[in-house]
């Protein structure tokens, strides 16, 4: 089992270093092209997520831990931010709270798309906890 | 690596081709966005197209940049057309169910064909 664990400032210019590091570190289990460019996209989602709506314009840390057991990549992405109001809407295609930032409501969509499983906790005014996981070499 | 994204923008016969190059993320694609709305509201272009081919890395935020422009476009009478989507791109777009109303090219002639602008470049 080997893991890492980085805290990032919830800055929309710091979700391109989330990604780095996410390769980086999927990269050490040999993983192919199409699984590398799934995990670090559903992390984009996650940490993009977690910044923009969870911190909105306020300060916060976003932290992440990557762990790797038996070819299964575990990303946690959390906040303590404001929390999801309602994380079955949430997760349905196209809902989004920012239609003015033309988000697009496809977060969870591509992290569901893209991973084997996507789980989400939340409490508002406490913050949000997606844990992200895919087997490389599982399933295509 | 390129840390900054950026778009080249070009208008031939009336159509506006943004291609941008990069990483379109939430962060990128906001700077983006607000060159290719200025360069689209200066020009007297209707149709846009999206050349995706210097994409390196896209989420759903180029979703929505890309559903953004189809808006204004459409509200000017036009068009939007998206060319050269790598297969990671273009599984994004199937997923938004966008594929069905934003029309696909498989190359910036391409999509000038079916705009009905063709010709030379």
């Amino acid at each position: 089992m080997n893991k890492i664990k980085l805290e990032i400032e919830a800055l929309p210019e710091n979700v391109a270093l989330a990604r780095v590091m996410t390769s980086a570190f999927v990269s050490i289990y040999d993983p192919n092209m199409s699984e590398l460019s799934d995990i670090t996209t559903a992390v984009s989602e996650a940490v993009t997520n977690a910044i923009i709506h969870g911190y909105g314009e306020n300060e916060g840390a976003v932290r992440m831990s990557l762990s790797a057991e038996n070819r299964v990549i575990t990303i946690e992405i959390c906040d303590d931010g404001a929390g999801i109001e309602n994380i079955e809407s949430a997760r349905e295609p196209l809902f989004t709270t920012k239609p003015e930032m033309e988000r697009s409501g496809l977060g969870f969509t591509v992290m569901e798309e893209f991973m084997d499983v996507v789980e989400v906790k939340s409490s508002i005014g406490e913050g949000t906890s997606i844990v992200l996981k895919k087997e490389l070499g599982g399933e295509v | 690596m390129k840390l900054l994204s950026e778009v080249q923008i070009s208008v031939h016969n009336r159509v506006l081709i943004a291609a941008p190059s990069g990483e379109l993320d939430h962060f990128q694609s906001e700077r983006l966005r607000a060159q290719i709305d200025a360069a689209y509201e200066k020009s007297s272009c209707k149709h846009i197209v999206f050349d995706m081919a210097g994409v390196s890395f896209m989420d759903s935020s180029g979703v929505g940049l890309v559903i953004g422009r189809y808006k204004k476009a459409a509200i000017s009478g036009g068009k939007l057309i998206v060319c050269n989507m790598s297969e990671s791109v273009s599984r994004l777009f199937s997923l938004s169910g966008m594929g069905k109303i934003i029309q696909e090219a498989d190359s910036v002639g391409a999509a000038l064909d079916i705009l009905g602008v063709g010709g030379t470049l």
